[in-house]
């Protein structure tokens, strides 16, 4: 079977509900490339869709070099950023894609046991994909699947922290000096990647890396899924091909036609000023700009409403949602989300604060366990960049008129418990 | 001069690591503390030839209660 090269590609069939196993294999075949899967993968260039973009095949390489007999594929469908939907949402249209990647993915790392993380607040994607596995245990073939469901944390998605969950139960990142690092889930390597990063890889064990590439740029091949939310007409997942212009993905989603920011690759991604929005949406290209591809988030904010305000929710949130074993983050998240609070209050000397807030960023950066404060510190400083008029409007004591709007853009969770976030 | 030099770096665990600060007492030279008195340790590869930091890395090393440091070796040219 082929398949033609528009999209949508791993959205292909997607209703209301998720295909079936039959309706599955109607849609998208059962033929694979077979013993060229490893090959295919490597020429395919497919880069990683959960933020880090991995080149997967690498990955894929580094668990092959190591030993053991019951190595384990762990997929990854926690979805930690509270603005992504997208691996909820293909999870829901086409579980089966996903599983099917992992299963390719075994194959080729000799792995005999699959687990599938999906978050138990999604209790209905808990659902599909219980439904999904235990159709696929009805066929008697295959590796073993086991569905787990961790908490929902915003650090519980990080690799390291998933791992330790499926180890000992808890949601806490591991510090990881060497990199490369092989997981491990008991004594077995794992190797861990997101759900729809597996799904791309169920597409090329279908149609090869050929077919994957008439997709996206040389660099950044194939298709990608973006959860597009803020001032738009309505909060969609989309796939796109990489390398599109973002202006036309914002327009495609119904966006504001004239904003003035974009949140680029969710709350540890950075801030991007409207006047780009003719960059192509790949990291070769972004990456001058400081932004990056990351988890395939998009939140769109309109002029009027305050830059500042919405970073200032979401570093006080990301504070909150801090694990708390190093002391850099557990200290300068809080404290990070204190000086954006005076700052955007223009109260207590704020150009002081606004001083110590960029010494504060330098100080953190790069100090903890894992990348959770690197991605607070690059959105305070893309912030602090791209706002910056309105940094010297708030610091002069004429901030802007979006301060005193209770409407905001950027979703942020309700914070568990406010009180307890200053430590000083 | 692309003489092969053996160089270190002093690593922290910022999980193990209570920020008691012993580190910055026993070796000033390589480890500053940020307000929290967290440990911010030279980054840069020291040359082991330097003995006077060598020594104070190792004394570091031992005098952390939390065990949290460690030395890594970086051999290549300079
Ligand atoms: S850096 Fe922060 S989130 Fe990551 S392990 Fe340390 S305390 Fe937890
Ligand atoms: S001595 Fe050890 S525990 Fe104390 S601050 Fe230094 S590294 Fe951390």
């Amino acid at each position: 079977m082929t398949m033609t090269n528009s999209l949508p590609r791993v959205m292909h069939g997607a209703s209301g509900r998720p295909l079936s196993l039959r309706e599955h294999e109607e849609a998208f075949g059962t033929t694979t490339v077979g013993a060229a899967l490893l090959r295919e993968l490597d020429a395919s260039g497919l880069l990683g869709r959960g933020g880090a973009s991995f080149t997967t095949a690498k990955k894929v390489e580094l668990l092959r070099s190591q030993r053991g007999h019951h190595k384990v594929v762990v997929v990854n469908a926690m979805e930690g950023e509270p603005v992504g939907h997208k691996d909820r949402t293909l999870l829901s249209s086409n579980p089966h894609l996903v599983l099917d990647g992992a299963q390719y993915l075994a194959t080729m790392i000799g792995a005999r046991r699959i687990e599938v993380c999906v978050s138990r607040k999604d209790s209905t994607i808990v659902h599909h994909v219980q439904r999904a596995l235990h159709e696929r245990e009805l066929r008697k073939t295959g590796p073993e699947f086991v569905l787990q469901t961790p908490p929902w944390r915003y650090v519980a998605g990080e690799e390291s922290a998933l791992v330790h969950w499926l180890n000992d139960n808890e949601t806490m990142p591991q510090y990881r000096p060497n990199r490369p690092h092989v997981l491990h889930v008991g004594r077995s390597p794992a190797l861990a990647v997101n759900a729809e990063t597996s799904a791309h890889v169920g597409m090329i064990g279908r149609f090869g890396a050929d077919w994957f590439r008439e997709l996206g740029t040389p660099l950044s091949p194939g298709s990608t899924l973006v959860s597009i939310t803020g001032a738009v007409y309505r909060p969609t997942v989309h796939e796109v091909p990489l390398g599109t212009t973002l202006r036309s993905i914002l327009a495609d989603a119904g966006a504001d036609p004239d904003p003035q920011a974009i949140l680029l690759g969710g709350y540890g991604g950075a801030w991007l000023s409207a006047e780009h929005q003719d960059v192509a949406y790949c990291n070769e290209a972004l990456l001058p700009f400081g932004a990056s591809v990351g988890g395939g988030i998009i939140v769109v904010v309109p002029k009027g409403a305050c830059g500042i305000a919405e970073t200032q929710r979401i570093v006080a949130w990301m504070a909150n949602e801090s694990s708390r074993q190093c002391g850099p983050c557990a200290f300068g998240l809080p404290a990070l989300a204190q000086d954006l609070r005076t700052v955007l209050r223009g109260s207590r000397a704020p150009r002081v604060v606004l001083e110590r807030l960029k010494e504060r960023c330098a100080v953190i950066d790069g100090r903890g366990a894992c990348r959770h404060p690197d991605g607070v510190v690059r959105l305070v400083q893309s912030a602090l960049e791209v706002f910056k008029d309105d940094v010297e409007g708030h610091v002069n004591g004429t901030p802007c008129d979006g301060v005193t709007s209770t409407r905001h853009w950027v979703a942020v969770p309700a914070l568990e418990r406010e009180s307890e976030l200053v430590w000083e | 001069m692309s003489r092969r030099i053996d160089h270190f770096v002093l690593k922290v665990d910022p999980i193990l690591c209570d920020g008691f600060g012993h580190c910055h007492e026993l070796a000033p030279e390589l480890v500053h503390v940020d307000e929290w008195g967290y440990p911010i340790i030279n980054e840069q590869p020291t040359s082991s030839s330097d003995l006077a930091l060598l020594k104070s890395a190792r004394l570091a090393v031992r005098g952390c209660p939390r065990q949290a440091l460690r030395i890594e070796r970086i051999s290549g040219p300079t």
